[in-house]
């Protein structure tokens, strides 16, 4: 009778009555037992039956444990919980004895939060609807073609996926290249999109993996290439990640062997060029995007790497935003520069040698402000409007950095609400709100105010420049004139930027491999001068800028040598146009010896007045100047030279 | 006092209407009222019935004084409607007690009498006690020995009445425990089945209905007096004998091998209450009642008097297939009265609608001949007046809600969609537009469309209920009540003024239920929607404001579905508790209540003229009631399992009915008969849906398919000959194939819901399931 039973039916046993009986502590007899047991089974199949109308009217197929305990619910016993899971439960059994069990894992929470495989999203509900026949024939699209935005991946794609990733974050840079490049080309992988930019924003995750870091912004750099991707407000994560790679002090920064100052410029190319090209998928990006350059720069607690990437950030925006955030800043954070640059302890060696990183990239940036600037205003003078040609041929001149891609227009006065980490409002006070533009001769001469005579040398290096000096109005001042003289004189400027481009071109040969052009870069060491002009100034920078991230000594020492000069000229100039009268005495004086000194400076050093750097790689890493600069906000202007 | 008397002659005028029903119209109207009946009212029906013996008793001896009643009466009905609802049992109260219907003698009256008196001892209702005691006549101790005489023995009328106690399991079960020896059940029952396969052929599918019956009542019979062992061998004997459309509930059976699950298990106590009907020829019957005379069958003949009803008619026996076509239920085939009443299934006069002449449409002119060009189309199946349908019932047969201006408005657009109409066909067949709900990962359990396909809504388990515009046009709230002041009340556009445009989006979400939402239904205006749901509540939502308007609780158990009436106002509902209850937005509490479906509501419709309701049940039958007086008019019985969905065709004339089985059955209203059988479906089909000229039906089945079949074929090749009528032999012939137009896959989504536009494009919908 009881196999009989057991065939139809799923049942208990008295001993599994008795066990249970015994954990609660009653002692069962064997009658009693075989009674429950049987009414237990009886219970069991009634409450089964009717949890199948719950599953019938469900419209399911499958009963489900919350079928179960609706019908539970209803017969007025207390639901089961815990096995709401809406897979399958795995039902073991124990090697030893006829033990069955549901397999119950422990679930690391740890290893759940930071995980890595992206969970399938959950993605709103929603009704879509498509002719599925037309006349009662054809199946025009097999039913079930899931819009992209919704679809939860298919298997290829989920396949893809992986590969992709494994390969960009893997250790083949062969494999590396092929997937950048698909990633590039790939139409159908819009579904993907949002799984990539999650990828991506695990930049925070690798900062101290500069190997890593670079992979992701190549990503970065391929998605935004891919014609057939559709950024839309994704923009704004990946410039997010874009501006944590530029602005945050790194992990990988600490050590100083570490090249992050790579990293941070080509993130910041990376950026003009997501900038131009899909900035106007998010409305006041631009905006924020300086607002948060803008904080970081004005934040003196952080650390020079940060304010290296704001500035290269600046300038890599073009020479507009330069103009209005960098240079009237630049007073400000000149005394906290200058005093780094001053600390000649040994203790602040590493942090020294920074702050020349962020003095060498001020410079170019400036440099190329003043360049452009001038521009603009020798435009007008040829084509009668003034400042709006000039905003063109600025944005023309550096489309050629990113090519093929016009430049969105920005409304510069949209307000900036950021809603990315990096792209956070700044203060009440925006600066560009009260900003007027300075004019060409002041600028230049409160510039050289800081610079000196470095500056005057960034000058002699364009040679197209002086072609339009001579277009400049007349108020520009003898300044203006004596600047380009030394332009006048070919050979001397054409050497200077060649011998530097020739120092340069070795850290982009052992890099990490970049699929990015960098047009700049290559245009700079080809000899078309009068069409790249602009990107040679481009180039210059980030020439001096690798210059000075080499760790060889000869560009150290040649800012070393210039740099007290402009120093010994700024604080005497008590206001601009003082400084600008005495400053183009000595400039003049300065440029006619300076020529000669070139010459012999550039094949071999000058004397090494700076400690050599051997020193500061034994030196305790410094990662933040907050003592310094605090000590020495007082004496901005000090006129305490160690010459 | 002097309302007591007033209804209590009311009430005598509904008894003396139909004096077969009054005992089971009380024992109905108690169960039903057990649950929300106050006592008080309980003690006043009470009175009532005093009452209402002694006027029919009076009635008997002179047969004057009923129509005086009547006359009188006939002023109060309206306020008595509710009163009526008691014999909405009509349906299966014969079938509970047929002989007593028969004979409404003075001692079937006392033990009825003592029967209430008993009830009302039981729950301590000592005053109305003694005023039926004193009304009534009753000696004081008559309660005392007849109680115990009625409780006790197995038979008799007192039982039956008893019997109709549902929740009284004792007595119920009593039935069972006349003794025979255990031993010889299983001899009995072979003896009886070698009988059956030695008659005749013509004989023998007929007398085998008597198997699945017996089989079930002799096996609980051992069970209940505690023949386990007996009753298992009993079961595994036989059990391979019986009908495979019967196996759900031999299932349900052989799991209960004791006397004490029989308490709890309702399909067994709905087993036992009702009599298995059986429809049997005389000769086959005379045959079996010859036989078992014979061999002196003593247990056999008690369980088939007691136990079944043999509805008996003339002529020829039936066929296997004839009898196969009609038997699945849980109760048996329906009785051939219950479908003989007269069912008013024509439609309703379309209201005149004055068609605005400045309409800016070019068609204007021809709108004028649209009603009329409508009508046709409609009548194409058979109706034969234009004017006024003589099977339809009275344009105030049920009181309608009065049109209001944006429903003259709707019914305008609604004609000008219908002159765009396309005329569908076996070869015109209709485009599907799907429409499928993404990530639904709550599990979609309902949907429905609005009639003009503008929205879409959708109950899910997760206990919400979401709506989508279908269109472009947004779904906006109206604004607050302080902002609606602002608004200048006299402009033309104030109802787009109303509303709020910031919050306007494609979808809202509905939160209230406790539980899956079952069944939602949009009002026919569009501005309300109804949901029920597991928690045993109906709530209506307003579309204008998204929030739930009233919870209407009436059903204490899972709510399986509901619907607006085709007229709005009204709505029905159903679900476990077995009862349908009619509703009316206004009342918390339910109009009508139709009791008799033997397990759970599954589906319930409206019938196109509003006058009736459809309910599908469980208990594998599908059961037509009247709206105005409550009666049961029809029950369709034919599948082999729990209905899931109805629809009527929009003529009034037809319905569908799909159920797990897979099969979509075609029943003829009028006629009561099942007229079609359409296979092909492999799993259960939860939609049905007529074209809007009723040529196409659509089905859509959980096998992720929608297959067309053509009605009109269908519905034309009837034959309704008089002795089909009559008798309700039917003739399927298996046409499935050449019905069935087409069959389209959807990729991997279960079709849940159907709906023609009103340009008789096919719209279904399901949850995707990747």
């Amino acid at each position: 009778m009881a196999d009989r039973e057991e065939r139809r039916f799923a049942e208990i046993s008295r001993e599994s009555v008795k066990f249970m009986a015994e954990s609660s502590g009653v002692e069962l007899g064997d009658d009693v037992a075989a009674l429950l047991a049987e009414d237990v089974c009886y219970r069991l199949r009634e409450a089964a039956q009717s949890s199948s109308q719950f599953m019938r009217h469900a419209k399911r197929r499958k009963l489900t444990v919350e079928d179960f305990n609706r019908a539970l619910h209803w017969s007025n016993v207390e639901a089961v919980c815990g096995y709401g899971a809406q897979d399958a439960l795995p039902f073991r059994s124990a090697k030893e004895g006829e033990l069955f069990f549901i397999e119950d894992r422990d679930v690391n929470l740890v290893e759940l939060a930071l995980a890595t495989n992206i969970p399938k999203g959950c993605a709103e509900t929603m009704v879509r609807v498509n002719v599925s026949y037309l006349d009662g024939k054809g199946n025009l699209e097999p039913q079930g073609t899931v819009p992209t935005a919704v679809q939860s991946l298919s298997d290829d794609l989920l396949k893809y996926y992986q590969q992709i990733t494994r390969a960009i974050l893997g250790e083949d840079p062969h494999l590396m290249k092929v997937a950048l490049l698909d990633l590039q080309s790939n139409a159908k992988i819009a579904a993907l999109l949002p799984y990539f930019v999650y990828v991506i924003s695990g930049v925070k995750s690798v900062s101290h993996d500069l190997e890593q870091l670079n992979r992701l912004l190549h990503m970065v750099k391929s998605l935004v290439q891919n014609p057939y991707l559709y950024l839309g407000s994704y923009v704004r994560s990946l410039v997010s990640s874009v501006m944590y790679c530029i602005l945050e002090p790194l992990a990988a920064s600490i050590n100083p062997l570490n090249d992050h100052w790579t990293l941070r410029d080509y993130a910041a190319l990376l950026l003009s060029h997501i900038f131009w090209t899909h900035g106007d998928l998010v409305s006041g990006l631009y905006h924020q995007i300086l607002l948060s350059l803008q904080k970081v720069l004005s934040d003196p607690v952080r650390p020079l790497c940060s304010h290296y990437g704001a500035v290269v950030g600046l300038h890599a925006l073009g020479w507009k935003a330069v103009e209005r955030v960098l240079f009237p800043h630049l007073p400000a954070y000149w005394a906290n520069l200058q005093a780094v640059l001053d600390d000649y302890s040994v203790s602040n060696a590493q942090v020294k040698a920074d702050g020349h990183k962020v003095y060498g990239a001020i410079l170019v940036a400036v440099e190329r402000l003043l360049k452009m600037k001038a521009l603009s205003l020798s435009q007008p003078a040829e084509g009668g409007s003034s400042g709006h040609t000039g905003s063109v041929v600025g944005a023309m001149g550096y489309r050629v950095s990113s090519p093929g891609l016009s430049p969105p227009p920005e409304p510069l006065s949209e307000a900036a609400l950021g809603i990315a980490s990096h792209l956070q409002a700044g203060g009440a006070g925006c600066p560009w709100e009260e900003w007027t533009p300075v004019p060409l001769p002041a600028m230049y001469c409160e510039l050289y105010s800081f610079f000196g005579d470095s500056l005057a040398v960034r000058f002699s290096t364009g040679p197209g420049f002086g072609s339009y000096l001579p277009y400049a109005p007349s108020q520009l001042g003898e300044a203006r004139k004596e600047a380009p003289g030394p332009a006048s004189n070919p050979d001397t400027t054409r050497k200077m930027p060649q011998l530097t481009a020739n120092l340069n071109i070795s850290p982009r040969h052992d890099g990490s491999p970049r699929t990015d052009p960098a047009p700049p870069s290559l245009a700079a060491t080809g000899p078309g001068r009068s069409l790249t002009r602009s990107s040679t100034s481009t180039s210059s920078v980030q020439r001096s800028r690798s210059c000075s991230s080499r760790s060889g000594q000869r560009p150290a020492g040649l800012s070393r040598d210039v740099f007290p000069k402009a120093r010994f000229t700024s604080p005497q100039a008590g206001i601009p146009a003082f400084t600008f009268l005495i400053g183009g005495r000595q400039m003049g004086r300065r440029c006619q010896g300076r020529r000669p000194f070139q010459t012999t400076f550039a094949p071999t050093p000058p004397l090494p007045a700076v400690p050599p750097r051997a020193y500061a790689h034994k030196l305790p890493v410094i990662g933040r100047v907050g003592r310094p600069v605090r000590r020495w906000a007082c004496s901005c202007y000090s006129l305490h030279l160690p010459l | 006092m002097i309302i007591i008397v007033n209804l209590g002659c009311t009430a005598a005028w509904w008894l003396a209407r139909s004096p077969s029903s009054i005992i089971k119209g009380l024992s109905v109207w108690i169960r039903t009222n057990r649950v929300a009946g106050s006592c008080a009212v309980r003690v006043l029906f009470f009175f009532n019935l005093a009452h209402a013996h002694f006027i029919l008793k009076m009635a008997a001896v002179q047969g004057g004084l009923v129509d005086a009643n009547e006359e009188k009466d006939i002023k109060s009905e309206p306020a008595n409607d509710t009163w009526a609802n008691n014999n909405a049992n009509d349906g299966r109260l014969p079938s509970a007690s047929p002989g007593a219907s028969a004979a409404a003698g003075a001692p079937e009256d006392q033990q009825t009498l003592l029967a209430v008196l008993q009830f009302l001892r039981k729950n301590k209702l000592t005053e109305s006690v003694e005023i039926l005691r004193r009304e009534a006549g009753l000696p004081e101790d008559s309660l005392e020995s007849k109680g115990a005489d009625s409780s006790g023995a197995g038979s008799g009328g007192a039982a039956a009445a008893a019997g109709e106690d549902q929740p009284d399991v004792n007595v119920v079960l009593s039935a069972y425990s006349q003794q025979g020896d255990p031993v010889l059940y299983p001899v009995y029952y072979s003896g009886l089945k070698r009988f059956i396969e030695t008659v005749l052929d013509c004989h023998r599918a007929e007398l085998s209905q008597v198997f699945y019956p017996l089989f079930v009542h002799m096996y609980l019979e051992l069970v209940y007096n505690n023949h386990e062992s007996e009753a298992k061998a009993f079961f595994e004997k036989f059990c391979g004998d019986q009908e495979c459309y019967y196996g759900d509930d031999l299932r349900i059976l052989s799991s209960l091998s004791k006397r004490e699950h029989m308490r709890g298990n309702e399909t067994l106590l709905d087993f036992r209450t009702s009599k298995f009907v059986l429809r049997i020829s005389r000769d086959s019957y005379q045959l079996l009642k010859r036989h078992l005379q014979e061999r002196q069958n003593n247990q056999i003949w008690n369980i088939i008097q007691e136990h079944l009803y043999i509805d008996i008619f003339d002529g020829i026996p039936r066929s296997k297939g004839q009898i196969d076509a009609m038997s699945g239920s849980l109760a048996g085939e329906a009785k051939r009265e219950a479908n003989k009443a007269k069912v008013y299934y024509g439609l309703l006069k379309e209201p005149e609608i004055e068609l605005p002449l400045d309409d800016e449409d070019e068609e204007a002119e021809n709108e004028e001949g649209k009603p009329k060009k409508k009508k046709p189309k409609k009548d194409s199946m058979g109706s034969k007046s234009k004017k006024q349908d003589p099977n339809a019932p009275a344009q105030t047969r049920i009181p309608l809600p009065e049109l209001k201006d944006s429903d003259k408005l709707d019914k305008i657009m609604y004609m000008k969609e219908a002159t765009k109409k396309i005329r569908l066909g076996p070869d015109n067949l209709p485009s599907i537009c799907f429409y499928s709900f993404l990530n639904a990962y709550q599990g979609l359990t309902a949907v429905d469309f609005t009639d003009d396909s503008s929205l879409i809504a959708g109950g899910f388990a997760d206990s919400t209920v979401r709506v989508w515009s279908v269109t472009p046009k947004k779904l906006r709230k109206v604004k607050s009540a302080a902002d609606l002041n602002l608004i200048d009340k006299e402009s033309d556009d104030v109802l787009e003024r109303i509303m709020d445009e910031k919050t306007a989006s494609e979808s809202k979400i509905l939160h209230g239920h406790s539980g899956p939402v079952y069944g939602i239904s949009f009002s026919p205006d569009r501005n309300y929607l109804l949901s029920s749901s597991e928690d045993g509540t109906i709530r209506l939502w307003s579309l204008l404001t998204f929030t739930c308007l009233v919870g209407y609780k009436g059903h204490n158990y899972p709510v399986w579905d509901t619907q607006f009436s085709p007229h709005g106002y009204y709505f029905i509902s159903g679900g476990h508790d077995r009862v349908a209850r009619l509703w009316a937005t206004d009342h918390y509490q339910p109009l009508r209540m139709f009791s008799g479906h033997l397990a759970d509501i599954t589906c319930t419709r409206f019938h196109p003229n509003s006058n009736y309701v459809a309910t599908g049940s469980s208990d594998r039958t599908i059961r037509l009631w009247d709206v105005l007086n409550g009666n049961c008019v029809r029950i369709f019985t034919g599948h082999k399992g729990p209905i899931h969905t109805l629809a009527f065709s929009p003529n009034g004339k037809f319905l569908a009915s799909g159920a797990t089985d897979g099969r979509v059955l075609l029943w003829d209203i009028g006629h009561g008969l099942m007229i079609g059988e359409l296979k092909g479906h492999t799993d259960t089909v939860y939609s049905l849906r007529f074209s809007r000229d009723g040529e196409i039906l659509a089905s859509g089945s959980m096998d992720n398919t929608v297959r067309l079949w053509d009605a009109t074929k269908a519905f034309d090749d009837l034959e309704t000959d008089d002795f089909t009528a009559a008798t309700g032999h039917i003739h399927l012939q298996d046409n499935s194939q050449e019905l069935l137009l087409g069959t389209y896959m959807t990729k991997s989504t279960p079709v849940i819901h159907l709906h023609f536009t009103r340009r008789n494009l096919l719209l279904a919908a399901g949850a995707y399931n990747p």
